[in-house]
């Protein structure tokens, strides 16, 4: 019994051997698997996965119309204080005042790209963009306002 | 026809017509050096960057692809570097054994090129105890790794070297067999008869299974004494930094990691002479035609390309495999390798005497 197991190791291991040479010789010889991107080279061409988080930014519509709605569910779940909401009081047609942004500051240096300010909103107003060559010579170029000059909210975004 | 050995006979007898017998001997022997020099210096360049380019495919990667057309100029450069960087020797260092350390590992290197057959009637030293010098004078490297250690003052490369030492020590045995193995069969230690006597199939194909486990054993020992992934505890990156030359830099670095490639490329030698009938080119049966067409394709070629063929399988190994702990390694070769290399040899020698293979 001994005898019989000692063999079956050493041909189960010999098989565990294969399987892993295969994989192996497979990526040796197909080099079009080969997954490194060239990056200075290729910046025109390059391609990043869909998860990649690069930085948070607003989405603006053609009007210059965000979803932004002032409610400060990403800077209540930001973890350092990377984002701060400014919010203002517009006044709307009927008389009544509503809360709106007047600035969102977005500190890059501080951001750890943790996505949970993105899970945070209600409204789906910011996304993270897949950009990533961030380095400036002076850091308060990395503090950016996120909503565009003069932009309002859309339509129906309460 | 040129061949290496036509070439190698008329510098003799021009030298011979030209000088006395005793100067003859003298340029002969420089002549040798500087071969096996220049010899090293191309191995090393040329497996270092099939290693990177073996490693960066079998990983997904491109690999170095910078200097020169697809980056094989890379080695050159590294080379390059290597020999501008300044060799420390740190404080505490035992000095003589540590600048000591890496010669010893190039100068074994060296004398295992001396029996080595390169092509047709074309070696160093035909000397008639072949295998038996190899196996005796590759046992020296563990000294170069475990002076390297111990003079290092430094309890990373003191690691590495003992371990190398356990397991060089250990893989010996089974090398040794499965090297015998072969002896057996054909009688002789002289790896130039070892060569002829493959004149008609080389022993892999002659010796039936118990050969093929033979040279598995063999791979398999010699990626361990050469201290190679998955055996590399010595150097262990990972757990050791880098083992016995942790403390090294510069040339004294670059010679260890010559040493070792042109270890491997002996090991490979080796193997190819013993199991795949070196530069004996590939016949099949009556096939005359077929016999013909290999024998047009020079003997060294077919050496070089059975050696680069294991060493590729060495490389492949490498880049494949986890690497063991200590020990499942002594457990590999005390309840595995040893015993069956043992049974086999049992095998073969009533083989070889019942005339049971081709």
């Amino acid at each position: 019994m001994f005898l019989v197991n000692y063999i079956k190791e050493i041909f189960g291991a010999l098989k565990s051997l294969m399987v892993g040479m295969r994989r192996t010789l497979f990526y040796f010889t197909n080099h079009k698997q080969i997954i490194t991107e060239q990056y200075p080279d290729n910046r025109a061409t390059l391609k990043l996965a869909d998860r990649f988080k690069g930085e948070v930014v607003m989405p603006h519509d053609e009007n210059n119309e965000h979803r932004c709605t002032g409610c400060t569910a990403c800077e209540l779940a930001c973890p350092n204080g990377t984002i701060k909401v400014v919010t203002k009081f517009d006044i709307t047609p009927e008389g009544k005042k509503k809360k709106a942004i007047d600035k969102l500051v977005y500190h890059l240096e501080l951001c750890t790209m943790c996505n949970l300010c993105i899970t945070a909103c209600p409204s789906d107003a910011i996304v993270m963009a897949q950009t990533f060559e961030h380095s400036v010579f002076d850091r308060n170029q990395l503090t950016k306002v996120l909503n565009k000059e003069g932009s309002k909210i859309m339509e129906g975004i309460e | 026809m040129w061949s290496f050995s036509e070439i190698a006979n008329m510098i003799h007898t021009w030298l011979n017509d030209t000088f006395s017998p005793t100067l003859v001997t003298i340029i002969e022997m420089v002549i040798m050096g500087v071969l096996v020099i220049s010899l090293f210096a191309v191995l090393g360049l040329i497996l270092v960057i099939m290693e990177r380019k073996v490693s960066a495919w079998m990983q997904i990667r491109l690999g170095p692809n910078r200097v020169g057309p697809k980056g094989i100029f890379q080695s050159a450069a590294d080379t390059l570097k290597l020999l501008m960087k300044e060799a420390m020797t740190p404080n505490g260092a035992d000095k003589f054994l540590f600048n000591f350390a890496p010669y010893l590992a190039i100068i074994v290197a060296m004398l295992l090129m001396a029996p080595i057959v390169f092509a047709k009637d074309f070696t160093m030293w035909d000397l008639n105890i072949g295998v038996l010098y190899v196996s005796a004078v590759s046992s020296l490297s563990v000294i170069s790794i475990l002076m390297a250690g111990w003079a290092s003052n430094n309890k990373y490369s003191l690691l590495g070297a003992m371990r190398s030492g356990a397991q060089i020590v250990s893989y010996e045995l089974s090398a040794g067999l499965a090297i015998l193995t072969v002896v057996v069969l054909t009688g002789t230690l002289n790896l130039n008869e070892i060569i002829l006597s493959q004149q008609n199939g080389w022993w892999i194909f002659k010796g039936h299974i118990p050969i093929i486990i033979s040279f598995l054993i063999f791979i398999i020992a010699v990626t361990a004494e050469t201290n190679r992934a998955p055996f590399d505890l010595a150097e262990a990156e990972s757990e050791l930094t880098a083992g016995f030359h942790t403390e090294y830099s510069g040339m004294k670095f670059a010679l260890f990691f010559l040493a070792e490639y042109v270890n491997v490329f002996i090991v490979c030698a080796i193997g190819a002479t013993l199991f795949l009938g070196g530069w004996m080119p590939f016949h099949i049966g009556n096939w005359e035609g077929f016999n013909h067409i290999m024998d047009y394709i020079p003997s060294s070629l077919w050496f070089f390309g059975k050696t680069f063929f294991l060493i590729f399988l060495i490389m492949w190994f490498r880049w494949t495999f986890p690497r063991l702990r200590i020990d499942q390694l002594l457990n590999l070769e005390w309840k595995y390798l040893l015993p069956i290399s043992m049974v086999n040899l049992l095998i073969v020698t009533a083989m070889a005497i019942l005339g049971w293979h081709f």
